[in-house]
């Protein structure tokens, strides 16, 4: 019998797939599933044939996590914890380590990039609902992820132990010292010292690079493991599921690998070319992704300047300075991060895909990036004058996109959704 | 030996730093005498642009004798070696030994200041930081408006003071090449409504050994070499970076091929 593809392409039986009775196939499947996953993991799996460029960069962010562990290994192989040794270790690694420049840019650019990717990915699923039923879970695994990530990023940045890893770590750590009651206790409990110090230092690069990477492992697991149970979502929001051929196959669906496989590594190719010109030729990127100020090391004596976090922090540094009470500065910033939590729910419009819901949402929508890029820009100057005004206002846009969501979507008027994907070969 | 060495360029250091103040002080007073007609030199000197390239080895070069002989004597670049230097540079070990290491230093060590730190703090009021990075923290730029704005300023204990940093602790060591400067204030109000003095221009007190384009040269080539040892693997990584990245585009394109193919069989 001929097996038919849901495209009406005839079905190569892939490789994995094919039973193996005797040899060395055989005897591997028979201890563990291999054969078993692919087909079920890979050549079985259906994802929507729709996929459009948004849908690059979850893959890419696995990328740049494998690529993250690589280089981390290799950069703990030199890397010498340390109030002492930590600057001149990491220096040691640019300058005389061979190609220690290159695994230390690669790591540093791959931060920046990680985040990067999980805010377009995040932005992916705004656009076209995949928050919403039956993916609530899938929502809340992946803002877990992007919790550690922001973690592991904050103390990996302490690590090279430059002034702004210094001063940085200073001001994060003492919102702490804002939770009323326990604050000052629990401050100097995670600071292991009275100030950042050396005990600090060597805390942060246990958790940098065996905690949190671990957690990160896990949770990124979880997140692919909900993915397969949910199966993805696409650019019209439709349940591919939901219209299935004569063979039980989605009828909008094709197989994740090759189609997808193949796909993905068109866009991990244009990635590493946009990375690879960053690393290569401006890895500071103007000092946004290497601060100036962190090639003087750490100085308990001389403050920076401006302190400000790295710009993928900057946001939430600039809801923080909108408010002048600090203790209510601190809650308002991490109600800026919870409020993503809570998205699934807020969220009542009947369709889930930008392309189907009316000019309020996508309104809303443009204000939120618009909010959140503004935030970004001026948590990177000083909080004064007009840049307190604009961090105020964008704080209110920032949370009106939120809180109002409830609202907005019910009343916004939507089209007619499709029964079947649009796609249109090229 | 190496003792003695140490202590007679500490010695040095000390009548160099004595006589630049004595020298300062000359300066000022000879600067009442003259008459401010020339255009406004320095008036600009917040845009000046160093412009600099660090795979311009024979400024790299030139910046490096001119570090040796005007820099090293207070200040380290305590992550680069002499043999490092060397090899990037491009110049032969007997060159090296004769030309730029001190008597009894290695080749294989770090680049160190003799002057010792202690005795540093109590002479200038702060260790003379080390430079290794300071291309990269402060930038090239800041380095070579700073190295051009030194002027004479009887207040400084130096008897020296500076545009870019300004209370500098460091002596315009300079200035016998530079000569020596006044920097002309003109009284403003400011926005919060109290006068200012902001600077207008520089005077030319005394002639240096060295013409300003000279000098200019000299700056440039000395800012040069910093960047240079802010990042010694610069010139590699952008030479490097040039075919990974068109090996990149060719993959790139390779797998949007493969990609082609595949989707062919999707309607």
């Amino acid at each position: 019998m001929a097996v038919k593809t849901a495209t009406g392409a005839p079905a190569e039986l892939p490789r994995g797939s094919a039973p193996a009775k005797k040899g060395f196939r055989a005897w591997l499947n028979k201890r563990l599933p291999v054969d078993e996953f692919v087909s079920t993991q890979l050549t079985g799996y259906y994802a929507p044939k729709n996929f459009n460029i948004w849908y690059f960069f979850g893959s890419l962010a696995m990328v740049v996590l494998v690529l993250q562990l690589v280089t981390g290994i290799f950069l703990t192989m030199f890397y010498k914890p340390g109030e002492a040794t930590s600057f001149d270790s990491v220096e040691f690694i640019m300058r005389e380590v061979n190609y220690g420049w290159l695994i230390r840019y690669l790591h540093s650019t791959g931060a920046s990039a990680f985040f990067i990717v999980v805010y377009l990915h995040m932005f992916r699923a705004f656009l076209y609902g995949s928050y919403r039923a039956p993916r609530e879970l899938l929502w809340l695994v992946g803002m877990a992820v992007y919790l550690a990530l922001m973690a592991e990023a904050f103390m990996g940045y302490v690590l090279p132990w430059g002034n702004m890893s210094f001063w940085g770590a200073q001001v994060i750590v003492n919102l702490f010292g804002t939770i009323p009651g326990i604050g000052p206790g629990l401050v100097e409990w995670i600071r292991g010292d009275y100030g950042i110090a050396d005990a600090t230092l060597n805390r942060f690069f246990s958790l940098h690079v065996v905690a949190l990477p671990l957690a990160l492992l896990l949770l990124v697991l979880l997140h692919l493991v909900a993915l397969r149970q949910t199966g993805s979502n696409n650019p019209d929001g439709i349940e591919i599921k939901a219209r299935l051929g004569a063979d039980g196959k989605p009828l909008d669906g094709i197989p994740f690998h090759p189609y997808y496989t193949v796909k993905d590594v068109v866009g991990i190719g244009v990635f590493f070319v946009l990375f690879a010109i960053v690393v290569f030729f401006v890895p500071t990127l103007g000092g946004l992704f290497l601060e100036a100020p962190n090639f003087d090391p750490a100085n308990p004596l001389s403050t920076p300047a401006e302190i400000s976090p790295v710009w993928y922090f900057t946001p939430y540094y600039a809801i923080l300075r909108a408010v002048p009470n600090q203790r209510f500065g601190a809650l308002l910033m991490l109600l800026a991060v919870v409020s993503f939590l809570f998205v699934p729910w807020l969220d009542r419009s009947p369709v889930k895909s930008m392309r189907y819901r009316g000019w309020i949402s996508r309104t809303a929508l443009a204000l939120f990036v618009i909010a959140f890029i503004v935030l970004g820009f001026l948590g990177k100057r000083p909080p004064e004058g007009l840049y307190v005004v604009l961090a105020r206002i964008f704080t209110v846009v920032y949370f009106a996109f939120f809180w109002l969501m409830p609202f907005y979507t019910r009343i916004d008027r939507v089209k007619p959704v499709p029964e079947r994907v649009v796609y249109h070969a090229h | 030996m190496r003792t003695d060495a140490r202590r007679r360029r500490r010695g040095a250091a000390l009548t160099a730093a004595l006589l630049l103040a004595a020298l300062a002080g000359a300066g000022a007073s000879a600067a009442k005498e003259e008459s401010a007609e020339q255009p406004k030199e320095g008036a600009d000197w917040q845009s000046w642009h160093v412009n600099n390239d660090a795979a311009d080895l024979a400024s790299v070069q030139r910046g490096a004798r001119n570090f040796v002989s005007h820099c090293l004597g207070c200040h380290s670049l305590k992550y680069e070696r002499w043999s490092r230097l060397g090899a990037d540079l491009n110049i032969p070990p007997t060159l090296l030994q004769q030309a730029l290491l001190p008597p009894g230093d290695k080749a294989t060590e770090y680049i160190q200041t003799s002057m010792p730190a202690a005795d540093a703090a109590d002479w200038f009021g702060k260790t003379p930081p080390d430079l290794s990075l300071m291309a990269r923290a402060r930038g090239p730029d800041y380095l070579y408006q700073m190295l051009k704005t030194f002027y004479v300023d009887p207040t400084r204990q130096t008897g020296a003071n500076n545009l870019r940093l300004p209370t500098i602790a460091m002596p315009d060591v300079l200035s016998p090449l530079a000569g020596l400067k006044r920097a002309v204030f003109r009284d403003e109000i400011n926005a919060a409504g109290a006068h200012e003095q902001v600077f207008d221009h520089f005077e030319q007190l005394a002639p240096g050994s060295m013409s300003a384009a000279e000098y200019d040269g000299f700056v440039r080539d000395t800012v040069n070499f910093l960047d240079y040892v802010s990042e010694p693997t610069q010139t590699a990584r952008r030479a490097l970076g040039v075919w990974v990245v068109l090996f990149l585009l060719a993959f790139t394109w390779l797998a949007w091929l493969v990609k082609r193919e595949y989707w062919k069989d999707v309607h």
